[in-house]
């Protein structure tokens, strides 16, 4: 005998729905696209999220800075000439300079000086004029008057000779020569019959005041009342944050006016040659085959001109002419020549996409050519471009300083950082601020890119993360 | 092997003959002409003159013309100095160059394949962060930043020790080329140590490194037979437009340094617009290098067969 269990009913009641257990916690995140993944991945970065601050900061730099330090960059302060940073700008008033007349002596100040002294000063040595008077040398026939930024310690050093003085002239000389607040060496030598220069010279060191007549301020248009001043009060110069160049130019100013160049060349052609170079090399891994093939055996060709030759060829070729700055020149050469790198790549990463699934799947359901290429392939080599741009950015920078450098690149006096180099390194070794502050723009802004171009490579493409 | 050679060379040619061809039509583009300067003020002169370089002609004989002197080897006479040949200019100048830039292309790889493996070797630690610093900092730099300021240092030390240690321009002697090169290599270097860094990671847990790992080889041995050489590849491969890089730049150093080589010379001709010099020195630094470039390939493809095979 078999037990068979009863045959169970089903009733409605069994199909209804279990009550909801609290259910297993919620082990999803919540989706994200590509962008903002990489985002997140490089606010995490901190190198990269600094950079991207300082590439910021530099374009506001080039293109608010203007508008708030409103200093024409090329106006020449010539009272404040290779001044640096902080130096300086105090002048005293004075009333209308008459030149001298070599025997006039202002009594108050030579009585302070030495009257055994060789080399005096007639009166209070400004900016104006230095006003010099000698004694005669025993055996000398004739003068000649040096000036030095350095003491004189040997007759064949004594500096740039400044006047000579024939028999019997006058021994007194007012020295009006770009005369600048600072030390300087003046020195006499004499010369006998034979014009034999003599073993002794007398010399002397000035410390030269910078001094304004009321006429200068007033065509100066400096921010004081010239009625109320009267001679002998202070006023102070225009001022001059980062100081000023060999020909009295604003740094800060020049540096700004050069920022909008050099940033101007550094991104919009960046942008145009990559943009070409994406075109090209999208068009040619898309079609492939053979038109792929010549296409690219032109973008070799064009990779193996040397590239700074034909940037300065296409530089003549492309012409500067008169009132024009060169920047549009220096353009057409950097996109002519830096397209096929982008080129390249863009195409191997089509090549690639080509045999996905996902663009098989969109072929099939009608997507045409033009379709497949702007929404699916060179969306998916964004983040490849992206990072291509924020790279060829210093190069550009380093390219237009480069050839400003050496003097083929923009035209003066349009400012830009390269040119404001090449002008600073004649005068060195004395005015070093004048090469610092534009090599440091440089140097600032190359690093930021880079360091960004790595943070973004890091964020956006996946293979290539960890890796420098 | 020698097949893969000819492939290259026969590239190289029709590379060569590309930017010659590219500079003629440049320099035919050029606004005026070779003539608009001084002398060709009378029309009966100025035609003489054209008869004189053959610019009367139409315009494709004289881009035969051009290219068969080419193939013979002869530039052209100078347009700004008179009776002086371009191949004297090449002769004269092209060895300063080229020796400057071998002596800086050694320092760049040199220290670029030692500091890069240095780097791996201290991966995340004190050293590693000095060194990649300084690199990141080399690259940042333009290369008349690094020639200034070497002066710069050079004439303080000079100062200080009361005697010429270095010259501080000009050319010569070897002293006269330590600082210049110093200099030019730099840039080079850093690029080079970053590679060599990350090429050195790659291969560092590498499986032949596992294997020579347990083969029980001494790991001095597995740095140098295996790591090292392996890593050094992509730094081969770099080297043919790092020597193109460093020609280049060689134009700012000898401006700084004042030393008599073909890119000052080249800098020059532009600026006076003299015609031959330019085609000359352009086609010649091109040939130059694109045969470099197909060289560092060629030695490429002898050290790593894979290369030549694919």
């Amino acid at each position: 005998m078999s037990i068979r269990p009863p045959i169970r009913t089903l009733r409605s009641a069994d199909f209804e729905p279990l009550p909801q257990h609290s259910a297993a916690p919620l082990l999803v995140r919540p989706s994200r696209s590509y962008w903002q993944d990489a985002w997140i991945r490089l606010k995490a970065n901190r190198r990269a999220l600094i950079s991207l601050y300082i590439v910021i900061a530099m374009l506001l730099f080039a293109v608010v800075g203007p508008l708030v330090w409103r200093v024409d960059p090329a106006a020449q302060d010539v009272d404040q000439i290779s001044v640096g940073p902080g130096a300086d700008r105090r002048a005293f008033v004075i009333g209308p300079w008459e030149t001298w007349d070599g025997e006039t002596v202002d009594a108050a100040f030579t009585a302070q000086q030495d009257e055994n002294q060789g080399l005096r000063l007639a009166a209070a040595p400004v900016t104006q004029g230095v006003r010099l008077m000698w004694p005669e040398i025993p055996g000398a026939v004739t003068y000649r008057l040096y000036r030095s930024h350095f003491a004189a310690v040997d007759v064949t050093a004594l500096g740039i000779p400044i006047a000579d003085f024939a028999e019997g002239a006058r021994r007194a000389y007012e020295d009006r020569l770009d005369l600048q607040a600072r030390q300087y060496f003046y020195s006499v030598t004499g010369f006998d019959r034979e014009g034999q220069r003599l073993e002794d010279f007398l010399t002397l060191e000035v410390e030269v005041q910078r001094v304004i007549t009321l006429a200068e301020i007033a065509s100066k248009q400096l921010p004081v009342d010239v009625e109320s001043l009267q001679p002998g009060d202070l006023v102070m110069l225009a001022a001059h944050p980062l100081g000023t160049d060999y020909l009295g130019r604003d740094m800060l100013a020049r540096l700004m006016a050069g920022a909008r160049v050099s940033l101007f060349i550094g991104l919009l052609a960046p942008l145009l040659f990559v943009g070409f170079g994406v075109i090209y090399g999208a068009t040619a891994g898309f079609i492939g085959g053979r038109v792929d093939q010549y296409m690219m055996r032109f973008a070799d060709f064009v990779v193996a001109l040397p590239f700074l030759l034909f940037m300065i060829l296409f530089q003549v070729v492309f012409g500067i002419g008169p009132g024009e700055s060169g920047i549009v020149p220096m353009m057409i050469a950097l996109v002519l020549l830096s397209w096929p790198s982008t080129a390249r790549l863009v195409r191997g990463q089509i090549l690639q996409i080509r045999e996905e699934a996902y663009i098989s799947a969109a072929r099939l359901l009608g997507g045409s050519h033009f379709y497949l290429i702007f929404r699916h392939m060179i969306p998916n080599t964004l983040g490849v471009i992206l990072v291509t741009l924020t790279f060829a950015v210093p190069s550009a920078i380093f390219t237009e300083a480069f050839l400003s450098f050496i003097g083929m690149g923009v035209a003066p006096p349009t400012a830009s950082w390269g040119s404001m180099s090449n002008e600073a390194l004649k005068t060195m070794l004395t005015h070093p601020h004048e090469l610092f502050f534009p090599a440091l723009m440089i140097s600032i802004t190359v690093l930021a890119f880079n360091l960004l171009g790595d943070g973004l490579r890091d964020a956006l493409d996946a293979r290539m993360r960890g890796r420098d | 092997m020698w097949k893969y050679v000819l492939k290259r060379l026969l590239q190289g040619v029709i590379t060569v003959w590309f930017i010659a061809t590219a500079t003629f039509i440049a320099m035919h583009n050029v606004p005026g002409d070779p003539l608009s300067g001084e002398r060709a003020t009378n029309e009966v002169i100025r035609a003489n003159l054209e008869a004189r370089y053959g610019l009367d002609r139409p315009i494709l004989e004289q881009y035969f013309i051009y290219l068969g002197n080419m193939l013979r080897g002869d530039f052209g006479m100078s347009f700004t100095q008179q009776n002086r040949e371009v191949n004297d200019i090449i002769r004269e100048h092209f060895p300063v160059s080229a020796t400057l830039g071998i002596l800086a292309i050694t320092f760049a790889a040199l220290g670029g394949i030692l500091w890069g493996a240095l780097t791996s070797l201290y991966r995340n630690r004190l050293p590693d962060y000095i060194i990649m610093f300084v690199v990141i900092l080399c690259i940042s730099v333009p290369s008349f930043v690094f020639a200034a300021l070497g002066q710069l240092a050079l004439v303080n030390l000079n100062a200080l020790f009361g005697t010429s240690i270095l010259p501080v321009a000009g050319w010569g002697t070897v002293s006269h080329m330590i600082l210049p090169a110093l200099v030019l290599g730099l840039g080079t270097m850093a690029y080079l140590t970053r590679l060599m860094r990350s090429s050195m990671l790659e291969v560092m847990n590498a499986d032949y490194v596992r294997t020579a790992k347990a083969k029980g080889l001494t790991p001095a041995r597995i740095f140098t037979h295996h790591q090292l050489r392996n890593a050094v590849l992509p730094v081969v491969t770099v080297l043919g437009p790092a020597i193109a890089a460093i020609t280049t730049g060689g134009f700012v150093v000898e401006l700084v340094f004042a030393i008599p080589g073909l890119g000052r010379y080249f800098v020059q001709a532009v600026q006076q617009l003299d015609y031959t010099v330019i085609m000359g020195t352009t086609v010649f630094y091109g040939a130059f290098l694109v045969f470099m470039v197909i060289l560092v390939d060629i030695v490429y493809g002898w050290i790593d067969p894979r290369v030549r095979l694919k």
